[in-house]
């Protein structure tokens, strides 16, 4: 199994994502420069946090037209695996590959802190080894992470199951005051319908070992190693 | 020929941005202003010959795809000298 941490100018939590799959998994990865047109024999993908083009224009909206993101396109249509943290997720959102969009936070100041989020669906090759529910602490650092879709879209994501961690107190309550930024619904994270590319505004890779403050965050990559070498196997 | 792209949000979106310019603005003690709602605007030269019709297509296309996030925001194009 092979993971490919894309670099776009402005990447800054590109070497966690890196640190994580090569050190914590223990599995082969490379970094992507963003001009690349092609992705080689990669099994996941992930689109890492900073501010890619300065958050120019919007977050993310000038990374989407980077020459990588035709064969990101590609490869998610091809049921590649594909996981977009903080920056990544706004770029999958302005790319059109998730649904909806992140705007600057409700109460406008960046936030650089741990919170609680719960685990609202095991079904995707990123939450299998969590429990359904379950509460997981991590941190998240954006000013634009309120996140934002039309009533349609929304029903859509609720019928569809597609919310896949939504901010909550320490017992596991999904409340306005453990909102941090104002998303929907309390919504940290999504999927697409196919269930192969993940957005989320916290970062699990800044959590992947207790020296970190939380190790919370390791099961997601283990469930795509897991998920990725059952597949070998088959 | 120059046009104008106008960006803003969506009425039905919160603007953090323009209620904390309107904060501000309050602060300092200007009275009469209901609200403040920021946006943003792009001064485009376009290469002349092209016709209006056809400037007025290409920047509807930009404004939709690249300069506004339909998602969250509305724009409207102008112009110079095409009064429509």
């Amino acid at each position: 199994m092979k993971f490919g941490v894309v670099v776009f100018p402005g990447s800054n939590c590109d070497h966690d994502a890196y640190h994580v799959i090569s050190k914590v998994l223990g599995q082969p990865v490379d970094f992507i420069w963003h001009k690349q047109t092609a992705l080689g024999d990669y099994d996941a993908v992930i689109l890492p946090g900073g501010f890619s083009y300065g958050d120019y224009l919007r977050a993310g909206a000038l990374a989407r037209f980077s020459p990588i993101m035709g064969a990101v396109r590609e490869f998610a249509a091809r049921g590649g695996f594909v996981l977009g943290i903080c920056n990544g997720f706004q770029i999958l959102c302005e790319s059109g590959l998730l649904p909806g969009a992140l705007m600057r936070n409700r109460g406008r100041r960046f936030l650089c802190q741990f919170v609680h989020v719960r685990v609202e669906a095991t079904d995707t090759p990123f939450t299998q080894l969590y429990r359904k529910g379950q509460v997981l602490h991590l941190p998240i650092a954006h000013g634009e992470g309120n996140y934002y879709c039309d009533p349609e879209t929304l029903a859509e994501l609720r019928r569809e199951n597609r919310i896949i961690f939504r901010y909550c107190d320490a017992e596991g309550n999904v409340t306005e005051a453990a909102n941090p930024n104002g998303s929907l619904d309390n919504i940290a994270g999504i999927c697409n319908r196919e269930r192969n590319v993940l957005g989320m505004m916290p970062h699990p890779e800044r959590a992947s070992e207790e020296i970190l403050g939380s190790s919370d965050g390791r099961a997601l990559f283990q469930s795509l190693a897991l998920v990725l070498a059952a597949m070998t196997r088959e | 020929m120059r046009a104008t792209v106008h960006v803003r949000l969506k009425r039905s979106v919160l603007d953090p941005q323009g209620q904390a310019i309107h904060q501000a603005v309050r602060t300092l003690g200007y009275e009469g202003i209901r609200e403040i709602r920021q946006g943003k605007y792009f001064e485009i030269e376009l290469e002349e010959g092209l016709s209006p019709e056809r400037a007025r297509a290409l920047l509807e296309r930009l404004a939709h795809e690249v300069l506004a996030n339909p998602v969250l925001e509305e724009y409207w194009v102008e112009i110079e000298g095409d009064a429509r």
